[in-house]
């Protein structure tokens, strides 16, 4: 079994994290901007939809995870899933990094002891096969 | 953590991976794409989203996305982002019963490492 990266995969996995990470931060700050969610009647909710489809930041993340999708599903076509989700977690350590010293966002120290036991798992999934249900 | 944001997570988690699932299965009955001009790509995507098991994963991924959107205009994204990180427990018991892939004993671990994690992230 071929335990190696091949160069696309690799590439893959690196605008997964990426594209992950920036759709996620764009979005926090499209929903921050928006307020909490509170839907009392059908214009309430009408009027959050607005609120989402016309915020700049909403539209960057749709558009982050839009890029994302399609590199997911690129590497899919060759790479277990099993692999591939844990293997683009880089983007625990990107999001909160980002979070805390971009956004102000406070991070606990056992949030970041949980943050860094996940990256010691992403890590032992990395040394596996890419693909068990083909060559990789 | 409050009734209202865990059951907001259950909901993210389990609809990401299925639709992420979802999406593995219509992809590997597509084959692996060798061909990575645009024009290529395109065509390959567009077969994509002519499957079932893609249509069933935009449903899924819509409703998780929706789901995270709530939860994050409350919930800090330094919280909901690793807490998610459940995805892969449910992720890889459907790589294994669902997708019929060799999940080996350290990819179990990463698995079990990456649980314990969320745990401690979701404790803090």
């Amino acid at each position: 079994m071929d335990f190696s990266l091949r160069p696309k995969t690799y590439i893959s996995l690196v605008l997964i994290v990426l594209f992950s990470s920036g759709g996620n931060i764009f979005l926090s700050q499209g929903m921050k901007q928006i307020g909490a969610v509170r839907v009392g009647s059908a214009m309430d909710l009408v009027r959050l939809f607005v609120e989402i489809f016309t915020s700049g930041w909403i539209w960057m993340g749709i558009a982050a995870l839009l890029l994302f999708l399609g590199c997911f599903m690129v590497v899919l076509s060759w790479a277990d899933y099993s692999f591939v989700s844990p293997a683009s977690a880089s983007s625990y350590i990107v999001v909160p990094l980002v979070g805390h010293f971009l956004l102000g966002e406070k991070v606990p120290p056992l949030h970041w002891a949980g943050i860094m036991i996940i990256c010691v798992g992403v890590g032992l999934v990395r040394h596996t096969a890419p693909s068990t249900t083909r060559k990789e | 953590m409050t009734l209202r944001t865990a059951s907001f997570l259950a909901i993210t988690v389990l609809a990401n991976s299925g639709g992420e699932i979802a999406v593995t299965r219509a992809m590997k009955d597509i084959g692996e794409i060798k061909n990575f001009k645009l024009a290529a790509l395109l065509t390959v995507f567009k077969r994509a989203f002519h499957s079932g098991w893609m249509r069933l994963a935009i449903a899924l991924l819509a409703a998780g996305f929706f789901s995270l959107l709530a939860l994050l205009s409350w919930a800090d994204v330094s919280f909901v982002i690793p807490a998610t990180a459940s995805t892969y427990v449910f992720g890889g018991l459907g790589a294994k019963f669902l997708l019929g892939e060799q999940l080996s004993p350290a990819r179990w671990a990463g698995i079990v490492l990456v649980s314990v994690g969320v745990a401690l992230v979701c404790a803090s």
